[in-house]
């Protein structure tokens, strides 16, 4: 604001505090009943209530100062910000990217390669647990069920809300061929995967020839379907009880984590027995999971078939006047993607010796699904990104003990979690309306790659 | 301009027997026949409504005929049925491509790109169904080259090439209309369709339309197509088939038909004035009796 005078500032001031405290008076009504009012159980188990005004108005001062601030403070500034560059002329774009932009993958990749060691040279042997497993494995698992998801929903534009299923039938394949046949492993990955792939293919044929809404809601019930069968089949998954003691992975058979067993990694190699040792092998097989679905799909890009995915997504059509078989080709992302969704399954079985029908819940398709769609529709990068903010965002709230000092000291902020993300999605969408990553690479160029808006990319319409 | 003298030693490329076309109630095509022969362009025409989309529907496969025969003659001589073909084999196993009246681009793929996904089925053919191609055989690699260059080819005569990597839906467009023309040319057909292919086109861009129109014919593809822009039917045509409500009433070289009073009423209406000119071509016997 070039032209600021004494009365503008004044006017704007006047605007802050009016907006302030509009947004105060919609905090109160809106956190009233949900923040201000709490129900419990008293010591004879009835349920009664109480009040909470001091939190109540701790959550209704933030979102108030917080407007204030935003009108008063920091949009003039960001504002005037803006005119100034537009004044000296430069660009918001450069050419000239900084090195840490233009070697981000690689430098992404070393990091995960060192993670584990990291971990544990900081915070030692025990404590690394938990960044190993807690954020490193659950992180990277969803990245690769959010990859796999990618090509259905991202590439090929067909939206799936049942994806979870795939997950599941993955998960089940391993944990009762394991239990049931004693097979390994490596000879179930592959299994689980192709098994994945070929509910995929017999979910696909009756219901690709619905678009848009409809699919998605005859997914969903898909994802439904498999999670009540797991549970009322109790002869074969033990129903709600779920299947439990499921083998660990072996290091190719060569040595196994098992305690008792005689070929024990840890004793083969004279490592003080701790189970961390496993969870790194595990990091480092879900690690390379992930960089094969990513190779996969970035290859497959290439292929006809995937510039046939991403052409469906565009145009159906269209596709159909080129001579593109639409079933065949939706078919094939439908089962691809479930195929990785098997193999992060089978996984998820081995890593948890334990699965239940309660994992597969509809909320795991729509957080995959919101992870998807944060990162930007058909990006690697953006959704690796969107994995580590949603996931490890997650999990980071248990460790934010300084809230407390704000919001008083009975504050949870894992009960607040799902507030904190919707909050967290709306800012990001906001403010990046096509996810993290909103450009499209061209799969194939003539001079120059030259990224493509995502003004000009559409979501597909099933 | 070609005159219709030599058509008759022509070869019939598409034949259109008593095509019917019915929705619900509404009698939208009402047995219609016309033939198209190979090495020409033949323009279909008629006022709005007269059902010259719902004709191209069906020829290309977004509708099935009530009734009626749509017989299309390969060059190696083999004859298909082309109501009997599923919507994607029309292009695949027939060889017909099509344009759409609305533009249908894949507007967040590259210009290149919308070239090479045309190509779909040659690559695919050479990757072995991806998974040779996956395993980065050199069969594909080659595959895959020869197809930019395909795309190359058809990028310089729509006069694309500048644009190639950018976003189809980035273009202007007139350029969208010529991409959509050399997408559907990338599929290599011997019957090109177009849907009103100079609709929304300044006079310049519909001379340089009608240059690329006959260098596509010059080359060996057979067109067909609707249009509503009369300079560029006459200009290119060499046989115009008019159609109204539903039904065939003019046939011919497009001298033939421009002075087809059927045509001229359908076009213009029986207004007063024309009434008038109507009759006094009657009295100088131009016309026959019954014609209107």
């Amino acid at each position: 604001m070039a032209y600021t005078t004494e009365n503008n500032q004044s006017g704007l001031m006047a605007k802050a505090i009016k907006e302030g405290i509009f947004a105060g008076l919609i905090a109160f009504g809106m956190f009233l009943l949900f923040v201000g009012i709490e129900t419990y159980q008293d010591i004879n188990n009835q349920l009664v209530w109480r009040t909470r005004w001091g939190l109540l108005a701790v959550f209704v001062a933030v979102a108030a100062i917080g407007r204030f601030v935003t009108v008063g403070f920091i949009k003039p500034h960001l504002d005037a910000r803006k005119l100034a560059k537009a004044k000296t002329g430069v660009l918001e774009i450069s050419d000239k990217k900084s090195f840490f932009h233009r070697h981000f993958l690689k430098i992404a990749l070393v990091f995960l390669l060192c993670y584990p060691f990291l971990a544990m040279l900081i915070v030692g042997r025990q404590g690394s647990l938990k960044y190993v497993d807690n954020f490193g494995i659950q992180i990277l698992i969803y990245v690769m069920l959010a990859w796999g998801l990618n090509i259905v929903v991202g590439l090929a534009g067909l939206l799936d809300l049942g994806y979870v299923a795939f997950y599941a039938v993955g998960a089940y394949s391993y944990a009762l061929l394991s239990s049931y046949f004693g097979f390994s492993f490596w000879l179930l990955l592959p299994m689980a995967g192709i098994l994945a792939a070929l509910w995929g293919v017999i979910l696909g044929f009756p219901v690709l020839r619905l678009r848009g809404d409809y699919l998605a809601i005859v997914t969903l019930a898909f994802g439904e379907i498999i999670r009540l069968v797991l549970i009322n089949w109790t002869d074969v998954t033990r129903g709600t009880f779920g299947v439990s003691g499921i083998a660990k992975a072996s290091f190719f058979g060569i040595w196994s984590f098992d305690v008792g067993a005689a070929n024990n990694f840890n004793k083969a190699w004279g490592l003080p027995s701790s189970s961390v040792y496993y969870k790194m092998f595990l990091f480092y097989i879900i690690l390379a999971l992930c960089m094969l679905t990513a190779y996969v799909t970035i290859r497959l890009r290439r292929m006809p078939i995937g510039r046939a995915w991403e052409a469906l997504r565009e145009d159906e059509i269209a596709c159909r006047s080129l001579g593109i078989n639409t079933v065949t080709t939706k078919l094939t992302a439908f089962a691809t993607g479930a195929m990785f969704g098997g193999f992060a399954g089978s996984f998820f079985a081995a890593r948890q010796g334990f699965v239940s029908p309660e994992s597969f819940v509809f909320l795991e398709s729509a957080v995959i699904l919101a992870i998807v769609v944060l990162g930007g529709m058909g990006s690697l990068t953006g959704i690796a990104i969107a994995a580590v903010v949603m996931v490890g965002g997650t999990e980071l709230l248990r460790e934010m003990e300084f809230l407390k000092h704000i919001f008083g000291p009975d504050f949870t902020p894992e009960l607040y979690r799902m507030l904190l993300f919707g909050l967290a999605m709306i800012i990001v969408m906001l403010f990046k309306p096509r996810g993290f990553v909103g450009t499209r690479e061209p799969t194939a160029f003539l001079k120059e790659r030259k990224a493509v808006s995502g003004s000009f990319t559409k979501e597909g319409h099933g | 301009m070609t005159t219709g003298t030599t058509t008759m030693t022509k070869e019939t490329i598409l034949k259109v027997e008593h095509l019917s076309m019915k929705f619900g109630g509404l009698m939208a095509i009402n047995d219609f026949s016309f033939e198209a022969k190979r090495g020409e362009i033949t323009a279909l025409i008629g006022p709005n409504g007269a059902g010259k989309t719902t004709v191209f529907n069906c020829i290309t496969g977004f509708y099935k005929p009530t009734m009626g025969m749509i017989t299309l003659s390969r060059s190696n001589g083999k004859e298909l049925l082309l109501e009997r073909l599923r919507d994607f084999e029309i292009n695949k196993v027939a060889g017909v491509s099509r344009t759409f009246q609305n533009i249908r681009l894949f507007s967040g793929l590259t210009v290149l790109e919308n070239l090479l996904v045309a190509q779909h089925n040659v690559l695919m053919k050479a990757s072995g169904y991806t998974i040779l191609g996956l395993l980065g055989l050199p069969t594909y690699k080659n595959a895959a080259k020869a197809a930019i260059e395909k795309a190359e080819y058809w990028l310089n005569k729509a006069d694309l090439t500048d644009r190639a990597d950018d976003p189809a839906g980035d273009l202007s467009y007139g350029a969208q209309r010529r991409l959509e023309i050399a997408r559907a040319m990338c599929t290599s057909p011997e019957l090109l369709c177009l849907d009103e292919p100079a609709a929304g086109l300044n006079p310049k861009e519909s001379l340089t339309l009608n240059a690329l129109l006959r260098d596509i014919r010059d080359e060996g593809t057979s067109l067909l197509l609707i249009e509503h822009d009369m300079s560029v039917v006459m200009e290119i045509s060499d046989h115009v088939v008019v159609l109204e409500y539903g039904q065939k009433i003019s046939d011919g070289t497009p001298d033939h038909v421009k002075n087809d009073p059927r045509v001229i009423a359908a076009y213009l209406g029986v207004e007063d004035d024309e009434v008038e000119e109507i009759e006094e071509k009657l009295d100088k016997g131009i016309i026959e009796e019954g014609a209107v």
